[in-house]
């Protein structure tokens, strides 16, 4: 693809994650930090495709970085899950 | 699959990745949020693998390993211990990123030059994300001395390796067929991880932890760019977004500029400035007197740092807090943004305990109502609440906003000695007219509260 228009995706992207993330209340911040360390194991899709190249150098560079990556992602998630799991509300509080 | 197919699921993904972080903007949602994304995630996966040519042999092993070794941790490690794991998790995405950027640049027998620039930021991105999270890890677990550790000329040092970091990108571009420039600059981002988090103390983590946060998605992004896949591109600003966001919230709660964080190895250089201004005495209190106050009390801010967690008192905490309820008082927490080793490491172990969040108040909503509560109960916290940020112009921390614990009717503070906080900076609300201090571990001497209670 273009050069251009990767650049162009990745300022909006930037944009829109400042957007989404402002609206996170400070309450949240360590379960946003390891959730979105969990999405910044996405590298993991880039991983799999290397991982399946003829030369032995690429492939063992890219499996490697499958393992890696597959830390992130799964430990990430279920982390962040068992945090937002303890989050409740005041009970028979009013709701807001 | 063919790729067009492929790309659609990307584009599914990237929209399940933005709903997911929209809905952690509640804490009634976020659960839901964390699923929404993970669930982009595994889709994203799942159609890579159609990819023709994959060796599904190397793939199912890093899946097996990385997962067992990914779950494992994640349901074993302990609140308090969160944040070294975050840093830790964090790490090994970084290093992802640099693995992939170099096996993309084998992978390329004609690079050109936009992709060999993405590479090797991947590259180095990726290593002093890996190096820096690891060597955080250290300081937060305590493997390692949590001090700053600051010497003559580190600032020369570390622009240094920048520069000579550069140059070996310089020098590899013109030449990618030469591979130690490539090999060198991977051990120069290597140790600039170690240099850049040596200077950083413990009371200063949670700036770093959310850069670091910030670059593992940069590093991502750059790997993106490298390999041409728009979804990594999306998602690695979107963490690259979220870090440098936290990152500013945190420099503000501190007042004190990024660069300023991380060259100056706070508490070290200034210490000794300024005279003593406040003048008064320390006065202790028994456990007995402290239950008194509190019974006759109707209001109770309690208000935790960093020493909460080291006592694991959270739980205790809690109890006091019921006890306190039942007893006809009111009783809220107040959060500062720098309270603990990561934004919002309080709330965590609050929530730990059971403690509903809509009690956990942040600065700006304590502060204007601090004057109408009966009793404060600093637990472990020391730089967050010290008045000196106020009142005395020559404090190293002067100009940060801090919780105004001092403006409540009496003040208790729970500290193990009368040694002064991290940053080795005198506190004056200790010696204030309307402050007690309750000497021992947190942990026993709300017990003791409890139990007094409960008789």
């Amino acid at each position: 693809m273009d050069i251009i228009n990767l650049v162009f995706i990745f300022v909006l992207a930037i944009f829109l994650g400042v957007e989404l993330i402002n609206k996170v209340p400070s309450t949240l911040h360590t379960p946003l930090m390891s959730g979105s360390n969990a999405i910044s194991g996405i590298t993991l899709v880039g991983a799999l495709a290397l991982a399946g190249s003829d030369n032995a150098m690429v492939s063992m560079l890219g499996a490697v970085a499958v393992g890696f990556a597959t830390i992130n992602v799964i430990g990430g998630y279920m982390v962040t899950d068992r945090m937002l799991a303890m989050f409740k509300k005041k009970e028979g509080g009013d709701g807001k | 699959m063919n790729e067009e197919i492929i790309d659609l699921v990307y584009i599914v993904a990237a929209v399940l990745f933005i709903v997911g972080l929209k809905f952690l903007g509640s804490p009634a949602s976020a659960r839901k949020g964390n699923i929404i994304s993970s669930v982009g995630m595994a889709i994203a996966v799942i159609a890579t693998l159609f990819t023709k040519g994959l060796n599904y042999e190397l793939i199912i092993g890093g899946f097996v390993i990385g997962g067992v070794i990914g779950a494992v941790v994640a349901r074993k490690v302990e609140m308090t211990s969160m944040p070294e794991m975050v840093a830790l998790f964090n790490g090994f995405g970084g290093l992802a990123s640099l693995f992939v950027g170099w096996s993309a640049l084998k992978n390329e027998p004609s690079p050109e030059l936009f992709f060999l620039a993405t590479v090797f930021l991947s590259i180095l991105i990726g290593g002093l994300t890996f190096t820096g999270s690891l060597l955080a890890y250290g300081k937060l677990s305590e493997r390692i001395s949590g001090r700053p550790f600051v010497y003559m000329g580190q600032r020369i040092v570390n622009s240094s390796i920048l520069i000579a970091v550069v140059v070996c990108a310089v020098l590899f571009i013109q030449n990618p067929a030469d591979q130690n420039w490539l090999y060198l600059a991977v051990g120069l981002s290597l140790l600039l991880g170690v240099m850049f988090v040596l200077p950083i103390g413990g009371a200063d983590m949670p700036v770093v932890m959310s850069l670091l946060n910030s670059f593992s998605g940069i590093a991502a992004a750059a790997a993106g760019f490298a390999i041409g896949n728009i979804l990594l591109i999306v998602a690695g600003s979107l963490v690259g977004a979220s870090g440098i966001i936290l990152t500013n919230i945190m420099c503000k709660a501190m007042n004190r500029s990024l660069s300023n964080v991380l060259f100056s190895g706070f508490g070290t250089v200034s210490t000794s400035s300024g005279p003593v201004v406040e003048q008064g005495e320390v006065k202790p209190m028994s456990a007995d007197d402290a239950y008194y106050v509190l019974e006759a009390a109707s209001s109770v801010v309690v208000i935790p740092g960093y020493g909460m967690a080291v006592a694991q008192a959270q739980h205790v905490v809690k109890e006091l807090q019921e006890l306190l309820e039942k007893n006809g008082a009111e009783v809220v927490y107040a959060i500062h943004p720098v309270a603990g080793r990561m934004p919002g490491h309080m709330n965590v172990l609050l929530a730990e305990a059971d403690v509903p969040y809509d009690l956990l108040l942040e600065m700006d909503q304590i502060n204007p109502r601090m004057e109408n509560f009966d009793v404060a109960i600093i637990i472990g916290a020391n730089d967050v609440v010290n008045p000196a940020a106020r009142e005395v112009e020559s404090s190293p921390i002067y100009g940060m906003p801090v919780i105004n614990a001092d403006q409540a009717q009496t003040v208790f503070v729970l500290k193990r000695s009368m040694a002064s906080g991290f940053a080795g900076i005198d506190n004056p609300l200790f010696l204030k007219e309307n402050t007690r201090m309750l000497f021992g571990d947190a942990k026993e001497s709300i017990s003791t509260l409890v139990s007094e209670f409960k008789s």
